[in-house]
């Protein structure tokens, strides 16, 4: 159940009519079937924008973009927005069931695998809320849970965990490296949190800023499961500075 | 507040007016014909609810309203749709939406009853022409306002256009549809009743006539109150529709 993505030469130029924005220079990037691929770098410097290139969601100025399916030919994309873009005139419920409803899954089928993944992202009990009586965390969380629904071969998580308190974030840092250790899907991450990136990745892609182009790629080499305290160790620590370090030159 | 404190300043102004009303009839001499008092009114009123010609034009009525209503609704809603997913078919229609908004259309009127006659057809077209509008506006306005990043949804998931259709674009557009059905309403009723005044033989707008041509001023009043109430009971059914449809859309 796994994709492999290759962009060569990925850049994108938005044209609107207040004049045209370089948001992407050229981008070369192979991400490998299964890894867990994390982005960081400024506000603006165009994650989003390479983030939807990758899903399907718009198209690149420049450049080729191959996505690569697994033996089982599995090409379902689960995408985490930036803003939760739950529908207000769904149930948590069948929000989160939204991808199995489009694939014409039986309601009984829908709903427990709803209740299933709305335990899993600490949103039990409220499956039959509407989207507006949840705060903007749990939106964000009901929004990773529509994103697992399908099983998805290639996960896009725009900033997922940006909306939670750090206890919350680091619980459900190993839920998803849990559940995406258990399903062997390519994953690629944004986040401005550096030492989430460290927990996560398998390779931290540092970007620069406006117009966005590559600036490093860093090896985290920490075996699985991570543990909570490997973030107190030294080696930790010491990607973590060289990440700090690297984002500071980019500003 | 309570309930009753808060309504209270309407229930008082309202039986103030009719006690107003019924003492200037007593002591001012003013013929009845000219303004009949309330208790005058309300005793004309039982006489006519007992007529059995009176439900014949009230469902004669009722049927042009509800008929001209559910064809605004399903034309006004399938043009809006149209011009929102196509840009040509909008430019083409554009000249007819201003004309047909411009037209005073009760001018229409007897054009409307040469073409299809004296019998309820006439007025049923009367009353969709002037409800249709405010549904097709509604419709586009729904529509166009889908959220950017629903749509993203819909397309990561490569939803089909059915899909798309059905569990994006109708759901979004509908808050805006049920308030373009609200106005539909009340103008259907209106134009029902115009189209009985200027022509036919049936219904509460040519009783209405009738009633005014013989100076029965106390019948024409109780005519008023009976489309009055069904103006405001149909009204009520499409507003409590409209809440019901969009729970997930309240504030409260
Ligand atoms: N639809 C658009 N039209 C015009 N310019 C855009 C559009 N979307 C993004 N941009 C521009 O492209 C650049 C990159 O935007 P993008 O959203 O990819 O940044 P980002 O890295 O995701 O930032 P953040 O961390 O704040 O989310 C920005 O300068 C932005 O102004
Ligand atoms: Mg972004």
């Amino acid at each position: 159940m796994t994709i492999s993505i290759s962009c060569r030469g990925l850049g994108k130029t938005y044209h609107s009519r207040s004049g045209d924005v370089r948001a992407l220079e050229p981008v070369d990037l192979e991400v490998k079937p299964g890894e867990f691929l994390v982005l960081i770098g400024p506000s603006g410097c165009g994650k989003t924008t390479l983030m939807r290139i990758i899903g399907g969601l718009q198209s690149a100025s420049e450049g080729t973009l191959k996505l690569t399916t697994g033996p089982d030919g599995r090409d379902t994309v689960g995408f985490v927005f930036q803003q939760s873009n739950l529908l207000p005139w769904m149930t948590i419920e069948d929000n989160v069931a939204l991808p199995l409803r489009l694939r014409h899954i039986g309601k009984q089928e829908r709903r427990e695998r709803a209740v299933e993944l709305c335990n899993k992202v600490g949103l039990a009990g409220f499956e039959r809320r509407w989207p507006r009586e949840l705060s903007g965390g749990m939106q964000q969380r009901a929004a990773i849970a529509r994103a697992l629904a399908d099983d998805p071969a290639l996960l896009l998580m725009d900033e997922p965990f940006g909306a939670l308190d750090a206890l919350t974030r680091t619980r459900l840092n190993s839920e998803l490296e849990r559940l995406w250790m258990a399903s062997g899907a390519t994953v690629v991450l944004v986040t401005h949190s550096i030492s989430e990136a460290v927990m996560l990745a398998d390779r931290i892609v540092v970007m620069s800023a406006r117009p966005g182009r590559i600036r490093s790629i860093t090896q985290v080499p920490f075996e699985r499961p991570r543990p909570v305290s490997l973030e107190g160790t030294a080696e930790f620590q010491a990607i973590a500075s060289e990440l700090r370090a690297q984002l500071d030159q980019t500003a | 507040m309570t309930r009753l404190q808060k309504s209270l300043p309407g229930i008082v102004s309202v039986t103030g007016s009719f006690i107003i009303w019924e003492a200037y009839c007593r002591l001012s001499g003013m013929p009845a014909l000219i303004l009949p008092a309330p208790t005058q009114i309300l005793a004309v009123f039982f006489d006519v609810m007992s007529e059995r010609s009176t439900f014949y034009h009230l469902s004669i009525t009722l049927w042009e309203i509800l008929a001209g209503f559910s064809i605004a609704t399903v034309a006004g809603v399938f043009l809006g749709w149209l011009i929102y997913v196509s840009p040509i078919i909008q430019r083409a229609l554009h000249p007819f939406i201003v004309a047909s908004q411009v037209v005073p259309k009760v001018a229409l009127v007897p054009l409307f009853v040469l073409w299809f006659g004296f019998g309820p057809a006439s007025k049923i077209i009367v009353a969709a022409v002037i409800a249709f509008f405010p549904v097709m506006v509604n419709t586009h306005l729904g529509l166009r306002s889908v959220e950017d990043g629903h749509k993203d949804v819909f397309k990561a998931l490569r939803a089909n256009p059915f899909q798309r259709i059905m569990l994006l674009q109708i759901p979004s557009a509908l808050p805006a549809i049920l308030a373009g059905m609200e106005m539909a309403i009340v103008l259907a009723t209106i134009g029902a009743v115009v189209g009985e005044y200027l022509g036919g033989s049936e219904g509460l707008g040519y009783l209405a006539v009738a009633t005014m041509n013989a100076f029965q001023t106390d019948r024409l009043f109780v005519l008023i109150i009976l489309l009055t109430l069904i103006g405001f009971s149909l009204f009520i059914v499409i507003a409590t529709l409209r809440r019901m449809l969009t729970a997930w859309h309240s504030v409260d």
